[in-house]
């Protein structure tokens, strides 16, 4: 029954035994179960990946009338394995004048930066890597880690496009971590703590409930820090061709291609722990495989919506996307923080203390916030002069403007 | 404390470990089959022309430059916002005025055009 209750938990404390049974001293014993622990995750963790993009595949193909993998196996599922082994024996071909240590680094650094973050997510109440107690600032530092593995990319390539691609998504990730980082606070204020896990214990009411706009910013951040569209312009193939990783084959491609995924469903875990309550639920803490599973449920609704988004909308501009993120997104998450710190505090200072009398003046703050950023987005766009292709009549295609006519 | 860190550490060691030892595997299994044209910088297919280092936009240090102001400011904002709930009104009149003139610094930016795309 234990083992049905928390299996990871029940597991650890066996291989501690077993451990500790062979005669090894305790430093020694700490030191392999940290180590099996790490490489279970890590490993899972790139695993899941297959899954991954197995499903959005399937689910792109479907948003767009199109089957989706169907072949291999029931629904197309063994597709991404017999890709993985195809893209196993692939030759690497490295171009000549490439710089070699950040050419090879970067697909490494890019992969094992966004594993990192799986180290401190907490997936049930004893289900976790490592209670960090810097967690939020650790998620930060490892993203921060993603950026350098692009711009070693587009600078080791010798390619022209690489380098283009490379500044591009630099530009990119830099303008939205400010955003990303100023929401962030806003949890970490509300919870008192920077551990992940203290912050899912805190959210007796979900983060996303107090302040709403906050997780609107985070998630449209989260979108451009992992390049899905409408943010995906590092990998605008018709403008750059592939961007950064333009010169990379074989596994070395593979590897970009797999953090892209990791990193898309690792934003999604990161939301549903920092905004949705991460594990909480009703006999969660009683039961910790049933708040693995309510975790489960949360995340992939987070990313469902992230490929809903991404099968959808349109591609921005690069200087709409700066735009976006500098002259609407920042100002709001500031002005968004500073307003919840000080009517918080002031709510507090009068003597109101209870979580509920405070989260309708929270919303209210928030839609009122939401209101003026969504006036101030109008009036920029009914200001930004049009565009004329041409004043004159534009030919059609109609079938009398066609001079031969198909008989 | 040290074990968290620990724990870290071998976990930093066993990400990049993975993805380098599957690389090198598959560098092993795989052909290797240079020549020149094959190794050529790939530009669709038009000859490179000059070095693959060309200069670029010194708008890319700008957006950088007002980064770094932002990013600095939120090292100062964390542990402010930890303590936030053990202090009173005065803290977050103080956080306000210490955004306000950050956020001063992004509207002279704002006006100076370091945020216009040329």
């Amino acid at each position: 029954m234990d083992f049905l209750k928390d299996p990871v938990t029940f597991l650890a404390n066996q291989l501690v035994l077993w451990l500790t049974g062979l005669g090894l001293p305790e430093g020694v014993v700490r030191f392999l179960s940290f180590s099996i622990g790490a490489a279970i995750l890590a490993t899972s963790s790139l695993l899941f990946v297959i899954f991954l993009i197995w499903f959005e595949r399937k689910l792109i193909g479907r948003v767009q009338d199109r089957l989706g993998p169907n072949r291999l196996g029931p629904f197309g599922l063994f597709q991404p394995f017999a890709d993985m082994l195809k893209i196993f024996t692939k030759e690497y071909v490295t171009p000549s004048g490439v710089d070699p240590v950040p050419y090879n680094l970067a697909p490494v650094l890019a992969v094992s930066s966004v594993m990192a973050i799986w180290a401190v997510i907490p997936f049930a109440n004893t289900i976790y890597g490592v209670d960090l107690d810097v967690g939020v600032v650790f998620v930060l530092a490892v993203g921060g880690l993603a950026q350098l593995g692009i711009i070693l990319a587009g600078w080791g390539s010798n390619n022209k496009y690489a380098l283009l691609g490379g500044f591009r998504a630099l530009a990119q990730l830099l303008s939205y971590e400010i955003p990303m980082v100023i929401t962030l606070l806003i949890p970490v204020m509300l919870a008192g703590t920077l551990s992940l896990t203290g912050m899912v214990t805190a959210q007796d009411v979900p983060f996303v409930a107090v302040a709403p706009l906050a997780a609107l910013i985070f998630f449209i951040a989260n979108l451009a820090e992992v390049s899905r569209a409408p943010f995906d312009l590092p990998e605008a193939d018709s403008e750059i061709v592939a961007g950064f990783n333009i010169e990379y084959s074989g596994l070395k491609f593979g590897f970009f291609y797999v953090a892209e995924f990791l990193h898309g469903f690792t934003s999604a875990l990161l939301f549903a722990t920092v905004f949705l309550g991460g594990w909480r639920g009703p006999l969660a803490e009683e039961i910790p495989i049933l708040g693995f599973i309510y975790f489960a449920i949360k995340t992939s609704l987070v990313y469902l919506t992230i490929l809903l988004v991404d099968a959808t909308v349109p591609r921005f501009r690069i200087d709409q996307l700066l735009n976006f993120s500098w002259k609407l997104l920042t100002p709001l998450a500031l002005a968004l923080l500073v307003a919840m710190a000080l009517v918080d505090r002031a709510m507090v200072g009068m003597g109101v203390e209870s979580i509920w009398i405070r989260l309708p003046v929270f919303l209210a703050l928030n839609a009122g916030l939401f209101a003026a950023g969504a006036y101030f987005l109008d009036r920029a766009r009914r200001r930004a002069p049009r565009p004329v292709v041409s004043g004159g009549p534009r030919p059609v295609a109609r079938p009398e403007n066609f001079t031969m006519q198909p008989k | 404390m040290l074990e968290q860190w620990m724990y870290i550490g071998i976990f930093m060691v066993v990400a990049m470990m993975l993805p380098s030892i599957a690389i090198i595997i598959a560098g092993l299994l795989s052909p290797r089959r240079p020549n020149p044209i094959k190794n050529s910088t790939y530009e669709c297919g038009i000859e490179t022309v000059g070095p693959g280092w060309p200069q670029f936009r010194v708008q890319y240090y700008i957006f950088g430059l007002v980064f770094l102001i932002f990013d600095v400011e939120t090292v100062f904002l964390f542990p402010w916002a930890v303590a936030y709930n053990r202090l009173g009104l005065f803290a977050a009149v103080e956080a306000a005025l210490f955004i306000a003139i950050l956020a001063g610094g992004l509207i002279y930016a704002w006006k100076k055009g370091a945020l216009r795309w040329l």
